[in-house]
């Protein structure tokens, strides 16, 4: 059985095309599309990886992203942000909070798949 | 030097010069010929808007025209000079505005043009970076398209992919393009309008804002009760597009003529000329709450005050902007504003002068700020009652002493005070160009 990854976004998608080819790569995937209720989600799968949103519907990424780090059975998880956002304040305000990886939209599939492969075996 | 001359000879020479009869100029500007007359010959003194008005008829700056005008012409080639990081002494300023006038006015024409220009560029900045309507629709863009492109990627390298999943992914791509291109026909839209930094709108209470600048905060028909007034002016609200925007219009009106039938027009306009536009005396007078009262005096347009509301939270609910006092359009306000204060205070009426200051630093404006925060809505018995403050700006009635004025800005993105304690973030302006 693969790896397991959370994937917190709230655009379908994008949710689709991105299951899918984490699937195809081994992946089992797993997804949720509501802030509020995200780290409920990511306590229960206790996953390898969290793909994670900045602006969600309720709680924003970075919010969830400060509760991960501050979470004892999370804190170690890598995290990927995804944000539409590029500017150099969000990217250093993710890092600073905790982010592995940075990805801003719009992204290629190659460039996720060896981001998420970099993080789970560095 | 600088020859002296009186405001009413200097309006004269130089409606000769232009070639205007006495008598078409003083119809241009509102006024008898006879009264003109006399403010030419120096036995009526003359200021504020008239004077304005000449101006602007005469293609003068009005400085050079007042009482004082040389003094006030070197102060303001003065400030041109400082703008652009320039030290220029007293005497080689007075020099050139006695020897060439017509380039003196020129250079603080040009000033004030280099001001507006600011005005406009912090404008569209600060609504590039504060404004809502537009992230959300970059978002929505740049989600679309990733979304696009992720599927598309998929369709063309997935050399097996199961029938389902193919047609999913066809489907998928045909929404996301319809998506896109209403995101990006929204985005032209808005980046058509940017270049006028005025009349855009973007929000509902920006719809509101340009309904009830349209009527100048003023409806007869809501003054004289007529029935479904509200509506009619609702119905026929082209400002007002969205649903939210009609219903707090709705509620504004609704309040207005709640207000009109406690301060009726005639009896408002007949004390306001007796005792002032002094809003606590005024609602004493007509025994309403401050805040109504505030409401009220900004209704009236001979008056052109500013009004601001706000909730407990310092979100603006209202802004009437009076002339010279900015009023930001996105982003936070000055905290320092009196109607903050009123939030800290509830209850408590409070008057304070205030300035804020010119472009780049200079020119500072006086104000008179009247503020008070009060219950809007009660929770019930041993609840906290919701609270909302609310400002009244006028421009400051008599000289003040520097002690006595209070310095406050707009919002820190567009205020030169670069030392001031209450600064959120860095602001965009410099104190020079």
């Amino acid at each position: 059985m693969g790896k397991t990854v959370v994937l917190v976004e709230d655009e379908p998608n994008i949710i689709e095309a991105i299951s899918f080819i984490l699937s195809r790569d081994g992946w089992t995937v797993h997804t949720h599309s509501n802030g509020d209720t995200a780290l409920a989600v990511l306590e229960t799968r206790a996953p390898d990886l969290i793909v994670l949103d900045v602006m969600l519907p309720g709680r924003s990424g970075l919010e969830i992203l400060s509760d991960i780090r501050a979470h004892t059975a999370l804190a170690q998880t890598p995290v990927m942000m995804l944000t539409a956002r590029g500017q150099t304040k969000d990217r250093e305000r993710a890092l600073e909070l905790g982010a592995n990886r940075y990805m801003t939209k719009p992204f290629s599939n190659a460039e996720v798949l060896v981001a998420v492969r970099e993080l789970v075996d560095p | 030097m600088v020859e002296r001359t009186l405001a009413g000879s200097r309006i004269r020479e130089r409606r000769i010069a232009q070639g205007v009869r006495q008598a078409d100029l003083a119809e241009d500007v509102g006024i008898s010929p006879s009264y003109l007359n006399l403010i030419e010959h120096n036995k009526r003194r003359i200021g504020g808007k008239l004077l304005q008005a000449l101006a602007q008829r005469l293609e003068v700056e009005p400085a050079l025209l007042a009482e004082g005008a040389e003094q006030a012409v070197i102060a303001r080639l003065g400030n041109v000079a400082a703008r652009l990081g320039e030290e220029i002494g007293m005497a080689e300023s007075t020099a050139f505005a006695g020897r060439f006038p017509n380039w003196a006015n020129l250079m603080i024409r040009a000033g004030r043009r280099i001001d507006e220009l600011e005005r406009t560029v912090e404008t569209l900045t600060d609504r590039l970076t504060h404004d809502p309507h537009l992230a959300a629709t970059l978002h929505e863009v740049l989600s679309t398209v990733t979304a696009i492109r992720s599927t598309a990627s998929i369709l063309s390298d997935t050399r097996e992919i199961e029938p389902e999943w193919r047609d999913r992914f066809h489907r998928n791509i045909n929404e996301d393009a319809a998506r896109l291109a209403d995101g990006a026909q929204a985005l032209v839209g808005f980046l058509d309008g940017a270049g006028d930094a005025q009349s855009e709108v973007s929000s509902p209470q920006e719809e509101v804002a340009g309904f009830l600048s349209a009527y100048g905060w003023h409806f007869p028909a809501l003054e004289e009760a007529r029935a479904h007034a509200a509506e009619t002016y609702l119905n026929g609200a082209t400002q007002l597009r969205s649903a939210s925007a009609l219903a707090i219009a709705g509620k504004y009106l609704e309040c207005y003529a709640d207000d009109a039938r406690q301060m009726p027009l005639a009896e408002l306009r007949r004390v306001v000329a007796e005792i002032g536009a002094e809003p606590l005396a005024l609602a004493t007078h007509f025994g309403v709450d401050l805040a109504a009262m505030m409401r009220r005096l900004a209704t009236l347009p001979e008056l052109g005050l500013g009004l601001v509301i706000c909730d407990a939270s310092g979100t603006m609910l209202y802004s009437k902007p009076a002339d010279g006092f900015t009023i930001p359009r996105f982003g936070a306000m000055c905290p320092l504003w009196p109607l903050f204060q009123a939030l800290s205070r509830p209850m408590m009426p409070l008057a304070q002068t205030v300035a804020q200051p010119g472009r780049g630093g200079m020119s500072e404006t006086v104000f008179e700020a009247y503020a008070v925060a009060q219950p809007v809505l009660s929770a019930g018995y041993g609840q906290e009652p919701l609270m909302e403050a609310t400002m009244l700006i006028a421009p400051a009635p008599v000289e003040r002493s520097a002690a006595q004025i209070r310095p406050i800005g707009a919002s820190c993105r567009i205020c030169p005070r670069e030392t001031c304690a209450a600064r959120r973030e860095p602001s965009i302006v410099s104190s020079r160009l």
